[in-house]
């Protein structure tokens, strides 16, 4: 025993497996603890904010200062105030002043502004319509104000005599430290379409479908290994009944009869436990179809009809005389259908047939959301590509460990 | 060498008629056709016969390990009745077994003494207090030759196959069976340890008057320990009776040929016909 379990943490891939999913299982436990609360809230109005740190402009605005003096940093303000359709509008006129702007490229902020501070006036004779002449001045007026910007003034009205005082002025160049600011909210991996923090949501969701992958494959192990050491063991009429039973589940497709069993549910009765024992109930028929063969080959061996000439019952012969020796191969089983209870659950609620949506997060859940609120459209990779990377990690880790164990168990597979 | 008398013995597993079929249809297997038989007590019977000839299927219909296609069987004059767990227990109390291979004998999860302990719980010895169960493992491994001492706490894998077998001795010796059947007990051992375990089981079977049924392929060894042979073909008892007439005056074809297979050290072989 002791020798078993030292052979199979000096399996690399059992060990590597452990590793990852242990990262999982600890971040499971620790990250509520950093940032306590329901990941259901909806804390943002928007939705699909993107993953950073956040703090209030409001706080930060009379938040102590230090002024720093960095070369570049007028440079990049320009550049990032100028936007892409002002770049635009002014390469368009450059090219209506016929001014040459060959090979002067539209990042090039530096140039764009030299040539237009060299050339553009509201008074030369251009042919356009008066609207598109509007436009222009407005847009010199923007960039004349984005230069000379100095400082900004932060005006509230006092309550008594209806005034308007400055508050504070914000210079160009004062800076606030971010850990200052009273308010800020980091959200390591943005928000939802509800405005929900993504990070807490996938740590719930995490722990929710981790939950559902070990109740079905507790359910499923549990019906195949009976299911499979009665027919395998008994033998005689009980398997020919237990093996139709177990062909007939095998010969509708087990996913098929999940979304059937799934659909004739009602939304309310479809909490994440049902929804587990669904996904289990219909994915025993590999574990005992494997589980009898293998009863088949033990029950002749000389040590049980040892035991049985010993006087002992059948109860007794099944579990010390046959399930020690099938045991390892009811853990790798195990380790099986809870990878595939996980991914079951995601299929399932990506076809929106998963768990109840109200009460907690599941990764298949998160999937659903993103996807109904085409999160792959926009661009928010955060809504959905970290649930397929944990979703990807867990069954990863979980394969991988149940690799290690079979070389373990199985000596002919170690090279 | 034997107390067997052939003339007072009673009998005590006597078959008529009893067949196994494998199988249905094409897959039909007819492992033991029709066979009869009288052992009885006390005595020593040889069943002889090549590999796949039944033997270990007609040794399992005797223990009441597999169903009996049809035919009957009688045990100490009576009919066998083992249509129910508890009379099944009660049978295995009459007629033990040693197998094959002492490998795959032993259950590798649980240490030896587990065995020697449904023993005496098996023989009614369960409530004696510790001292005394150690006592009587004690005696049945010295009878044997092994050490209790030694052996306690140890699991099947840290033994040789002799002392295996030996085990499997001791286990005979507490049960005190009035039937042992032994299905090739010596085949996977050498030698020496092999009429180590012959002259323990002669031993045994004075010491408590219990009839062997001893299972082999070596014609050789079943004169050498038998009262009597059975020498089986195909599923069926080709000839019987005492060993001496058997094997020395053989009259079917096929003892004739099991003798004739039998290497002898004096005699050259001739390598160039085999
Ligand atoms: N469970 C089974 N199902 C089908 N056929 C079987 C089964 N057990 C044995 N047989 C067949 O019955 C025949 C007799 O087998 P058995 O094991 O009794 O031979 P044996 O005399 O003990 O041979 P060996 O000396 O090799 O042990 C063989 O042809 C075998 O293929
Ligand atoms: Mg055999």
């Amino acid at each position: 025993m002791k020798n078993t379990l030292r052979q199979i943490f000096h399996s690399p891939k059992f060990v590597g497996g452990f590793c990852i999913f242990v990262f999982i299982l600890a971040m499971m436990i620790i990250y509520p603890l950093i940032n306590p609360g329901d990941p259901l809230e909806r804390i943002g109005v928007e939705t699909f904010s993107k993953p950073g740190i956040y703090f209030s402009m409001y706080d930060a605005s009379t938040t102590k200062t230090s002024p720093f003096r960095l070369a570049d940093a007028d440079d990049k303000r320009v550049a990032s105030k100028l936007s892409m359709e002002d770049r635009v509008a002014m390469v368009e006129w450059f090219g209506l002043a016929e001014v040459d702007v060959e090979g002067v490229s539209m990042d090039d902020t530096e140039t764009l502004l030299k040539l237009w501070d060299e050339n553009y006036s509201a008074d030369k004779k251009i042919k356009m319509t008066q609207a598109k002449k509007k436009y222009f001045k407005r847009l010199n007026n923007s960039i004349q104000s984005l230069k000379a910007a100095d400082k900004m003034e932060v005006v509230s009205k006092n309550p008594e005599s209806g005034e308007n005082e400055t508050v504070t002025t914000i210079d160009k160049n004062a800076y606030v430290n971010v850990s200052d600011v009273t308010n800020t909210k980091i959200l390591p991996l943005g928000t939802d379409n509800f405005g929900r923090d993504v990070l807490k949501e996938l740590v719930s969701a995490t722990r929710t479908s981790i939950g559902i992958g070990l109740i079905a494959g507790i359910v499923a192990t549990l019906i195949g290994l009976t299911v499979g050491l009665l027919a395998g063991y008994v033998g005689g009429l009980v398997d020919d009944l237990l093996s139709l039973v177990t062909n007939l589940f095998t010969v509708i497709p087990s996913f098929i009869l999940l979304i059937l069993i799934s659909y004739s549910l009602s939304q309310d009765q479809r909490g994440p436990s049902t929804v587990a024992v669904v996904i289990g109930l219909t994915s025993w028929t590999w574990t005992a179809r494997s589980v009898r063969s293998q009863v088949i080959s033990l029950r002749n061996r000389d040590h049980v009809n040892l035991s049985k000439l010993s006087g002992h019952s059948l109860v007794r012969i099944i579990l010390t005389d046959i399930l020690p020796y099938i045991a390892s191969y009811v853990v790798m089983a195990f380790i099986l259908q809870v990878s595939s209870g996980i991914l079951a659950e995601s299929q399932l609620s990506l076809l929106g047939l998963g768990p109840k949506t109200t009460v907690t997060p599941t990764l298949g859940l998160m999937m659903n959301w993103a996807m109904l609120y085409s999160a792959h459209l926009n661009g928010s990779w955060w809504a959905y590509f970290p649930v397929i990377l944990t979703i990807t990690l867990i069954s990863f880790s979980l394969n991988l460990m149940n690799t290690g164990l079979d070389q373990v168990f199985n000596p002919e597979l170690r090279d | 060498m034997s107390k067997f008398d052939p003339n007072t013995a009673k009998p005590c597993l006597t078959g008529r008629g009893v067949t196994k079929v494998f199988g249905m249809g094409d897959k039909k297997t007819v492992a033991v056709d029709h066979v009869d038989f009288n052992f009885r007590e006390g005595e020593f019977v040889s069943i002889v016969g090549e590999s796949g000839s039944g033997k270990t299927t007609l040794s399992k219909m005797l223990l009441g390990l597999i169903n009996v296609t049809e035919g009957e069987i009688d045990f100490m004059g009576q009919p066998r009745d083992i249509s129910s767990g508890k009379k099944r227990k009660e049978y295995w109390k009459g007629i033990q077994a040693i197998f094959q291979d002492p490998f795959a004998s032993y259950n590798t999860f649980y240490k030896i003494d587990a065995v020697l302990l449904d023993c005496l719980k098996m023989t009614g010895k369960g409530h004696l207090p510790m001292e005394k169960k150690v006592e009587l493992m004690t005696e049945a491994c010295s009878f044997v030759n092994l050490r209790f001492a030694e052996l306690t706490n140890k699991y099947p894998f840290e033994l040789s196959g002799g002392q295996r077998q030996r085990l499997m001795i001791a286990r005979i010796f507490l049960l005190r069976p009035k039937i042992l059947l032994a299905d090739e007990p010596t085949s996977m051992i050498d030698a020496c340890s092999r009429s180590t375990i012959l002259d323990m089981l002669q031993k045994l079977r004075e010491e408590i008057n219990m009839t062997i049924i001893f299972i082999t392929h070596d014609i050789g060894l079943a004169y050498y320990v038998s009262d009597t042979v059975y020498i089986m073909e195909h599923g069926k008892f080709v000839e019987y009776g005492p060993a001496e007439e058997c094997i020395l005056h053989p009259k079917a074809a096929y003892t004739q040929r099991l003798i004739n297979d039998v290497p002898k050290i004096y005699e050259e072989w001739d390598l160039s016909t085999v």
